[in-house]
């Protein structure tokens, strides 16, 4: 039951010449992978748009299908009919190409997150570095649609989204590092692999340690900024910047970059999973029956859910608190993460391995978080003329 | 030669040639990316899988941004250059190809092309971390010494533009 | 503690989310066309025409005095009197307008022509569905369309409707009184009876 899909491949892959079946293989597993995160995609939008609504206290989309959960094909033929505005000074040839510079390489990252047990698109030795290079190639699709739309707005925009996504990408990286640097490997197969097992009752995942929740933590603040995801949405803000980068895309490149930013979404979410939430193991040795399929889409399921719960929860970061916040916080943190991840290797297991490195931790975590509320205090508001 | 190294290598060449002769400057930029992308390729091509992908996430994903911020934040407006190619185009062609023709075949005809190539080595990412932190750990060192000296560098002469205001 | 707002936010939001599938007030949405919030006693949108029983010609309360034409700030009433007269509530004959157009495209909802009736023949209506395809020939409301019953005001306004009530009910007592003290027989004068005179 948990290698069915893997059986039901081979079985497919038989059918071709023996000369082309690495191809047929790799073949089928693209399309599977397309197939079934941009099924994902349109689900996540439904869900997301009917969550927040159920969070801000009224029903979200409910008209087309029932309960509204064939609201993404009405989306879809939406963006599909609508029509295709290029304005006249723009420059049509980088201005086409921007969609694409961001959802191809976001459907590349796709392929080294491994999904159950044996069901990785391409298993490689240096899978993580892969995900991070390919992640790196999304910044300039947002250049190019800022700066091909000839719009000073569309520019701002675009700067401030590049500059959020670098400025994220270390903290990002560095809790990545952290756990590559403990289970020893770069290749996701092997992060799984470390992962595995169980003692006392609870499984060893790398998020069950000190040093491992707080880069889980890091890691998901990060993964939010990269995706421009709310709280970290200044760049598309919707009441802000109108529409920020893509401002003057309609129709479908629009979707496009709407699928782009959501399975940019998932990658990241997958490997989060991969990292610090033990893959497709099973939580309890008395689950493993379930498959592992999914247990790695349940795990995404709940990312996507927190990612949604914490959209709906915190307003807006302003650009500075956002670069702030990046340097002057979650930088330091991930540094001493790194450092508390390489003393837990030498201690001795046991309690006071626990209570160093979580003060370690806990220390650092609290002065840099006075540190940075330092020039925030306003106090009571003062009006100059109504009083 | 293979039909990939074929391909690969004209890409990068059309994105070089691109990137000299482009008018506007932020395509020329653009092109560039694609020369380091097919420079990756070529890497990835001959399994050093690390390197090909440490070009792809620090060449394009932070040196071109880099070029491009420069461009954006010094020129301004696109202004369209009259033609790159100077009046005496031939003969500097001429000259460049009569240059190139000499060096290949000394080189082609010395002894360097004739040494026995040996077997290429499997380089996994443990062997590069062991070899830096044993053989290299030096100059590691003294990169990491450089990287730093840059940072405080770039944060001082910004700190300065702010104070001068 | 950084985080520590956070933290509540979270916390708020999750019950928010989970308690609107449990309880009526964290999901206040009234899903429009097919349930609809119950208006204000006071909410006012056009005029309509007050009529007594049920018969609407019979009964109405108007009786062309065109005050409240003439009161109108955007002059939307258009009335034409009647050359005949017919009998009102109590008893007297009165003229009917014979049209009473309101064009409700410039109607603005003061309620002035209300204030100013003393016949309390025109109040004001609810209804805001009042969208036509037509732009200049349906939103033209002739009589038959402004005339509505009683029994509707009275469900629409109460309170109004009541003192309306009270007010013509008064009147018709009154007038009633002063019929039958006309009808009864009056006591004898001497200058009346001739015969007692001499």
């Amino acid at each position: 039951m948990d290698q069915i899909f893997v059986t039901i491949k081979h079985w497919a892959v038989g059918f071709g010449p023996a000369q082309g079946q690495p191809i047929i293989s790799a073949i089928i597993s693209v399309v599977l992978l397309i197939a079934v995160f941009a099924s994902l995609f349109a689900i996540t939008t439904v869900l997301e748009r009917k969550g927040l609504g159920r969070i801000q206290n009224r029903y979200g989309p409910n008209r087309v299908g029932p309960f509204g959960i064939l609201q993404p094909v009405a989306d879809g033929v939406k963006a599909l009919i609508k029509e295709d505005i290029v304005p006249r000074t723009a420059d049509s040839v980088v201005h086409f190409l921007a969609p694409l510079v961001l959802v191809v390489p976001v459907f590349l990252a796709l392929a080294v997150v491994p999904m159950g047990r044996n069901m990785v698109a391409v298993d490689m030795d240096a899978g993580v570095l892969f995900f991070f290079a390919v992640g790196a190639a999304t910044e300039l699709s947002v250049f190019m649609a800022g700066w091909s739309s000839r719009n000073k707005y569309s520019l701002l925009g675009a700067m401030r989204a590049i500059a959020q996504m670098i400025s994220y990408e270390v903290p990002l990286i560095l809790s990545a590092v952290t756990v590559i640097m403990m289970a020893g490997s770069l290749s996701t197969v092997k992060i799984i692999e470390a992962q595995a097992g169980y003692a006392g009752g609870l499984p060893r995942w790398f998020v069950l340690t000190p040093w491992g929740l707080t880069g889980f933590i890091l890691f998901m603040i990060a993964a939010a900024a990269e995706s421009n995801r709310s709280p970290f949405d200044l760049p598309e803000g919707e009441s802000e910047i109108i529409a920020g980068y893509y401002i003057e895309y309609s129709g479908f490149k629009f979707a496009l970059f709407f699928l782009g930013e959501y399975i940019g979404m998932f990658a990241v979410s997958g490997l989060a999973i991969t990292l610090f939430l033990g893959g497709w193991h099973a939580p309890f040795s008395f689950l493993t029956w379930i498959p592992s399929y999914f247990w790695f889409f349940g795990k995404l399921l709940a990312l996507i859910a927190v990612f949604i719960w914490v959209r709906g929860t915190l307003p807006r970061l302003r650009m500075d608190q956002l670069m702030n916040f990046a340097w002057k916080f979650m930088l330091p943190m991930a540094l001493i993460n790194l450092v508390t991840a390489g003393i837990w290797r030498f201690l001795s297991p046991g309690f006071s391995r626990w209570l160093i490195c979580s003060l370690l931790v806990l220390g650092p975590y609290v002065m840099l978080a006075r540190g940075l509320l330092l020039g925030s205090d306003v106090g009571k508001r003062t009006y100059r003329y109504a009083e | 030669m293979p039909a990939s190294f074929i391909i690969l290598g004209l890409l990068t060449l059309a994105g070089a040639i691109a990137a000299m002769s482009l008018r506007n400057l932020v395509h020329c930029a653009l092109a560039l990316t694609v020369a380091f992308a097919g420079l990756a390729a070529l890497y990835l091509q001959l399994d050093a899988q690390f390197i090909g992908f440490a070009q792809i996430l620090v060449y394009i994903g932070a040196v071109a941004i880099l070029i491009v911020f420069a461009i954006l934040l010094t020129r301004g407006s696109e202004t369209p250059q009259p033609s790159i190619l100077s009046p005496s185009w031939f003969g500097g062609i001429s000259v460049a190809v009569v240059v190139f023709g000499v060096l290949a075949m000394t080189i082609v005809r010395s002894a360097v092309a004739d040494r026995n190539l040996p077997p290429a080595p499997q380089v996994s990412v443990r062997e590069l971390g062991e070899q830096l932190m044993t053989k290299y750990l030096l100059p590691l060192e003294v990169i990491g010494l450089l990287l730093t000296a840059a940072l405080i560098g770039a944060v001082i002469i910004a700190m300065h533009e702010k104070e001068e205001r | 503690m950084l985080g520590e707002g956070i933290v509540k936010g979270m916390a708020e939001t999750a019950r928010n989310f989970l308690g609107s599938y449990v309880k009526e007030d964290r999901l206040t949405t009234v899903q429009y066309p097919e349930e609809r919030l119950p208006q204000k006693e006071a909410a006012r949108n056009f005029p309509f025409l007050v009529y007594d029983g049920d018969d609407w010609q019979a009964g109405m309360r108007c009786v062309a005095c065109q005050i409240c034409e003439k009161e109108c700030p955007p002059q939307c009433i258009y009335i034409t009197k009647s050359k005949d007269k017919k009998p009102d509530h109590a008893g007297k004959a009165q003229i009917y307008p014979a049209i009473f157009d309101i064009d409700i495209s410039v109607c603005m909802s003061c309620q002035i022509c209300v204030e100013v009736c003393p016949f309390d023949a025109i109040k004001m209506d609810t209804e805001f569905e009042l969208s036509t395809g037509d732009r200049f020939g349906d939103l033209l409301q002739h009589k038959n369309d402004l005339s509505k019953s009683n029994t509707y005001f009275r469900k629409l306004h109460p309170t109004e409707a009541a003192e309306a009530d009270a007010r013509l009910a008064a009147e018709r007592a009154k007038a009633e009184a002063k019929a039958k003290a006309a009808a009864a027989p009056k006591p004898l004068s001497p200058a009346s009876v001739p015969a007692l005179a001499k």
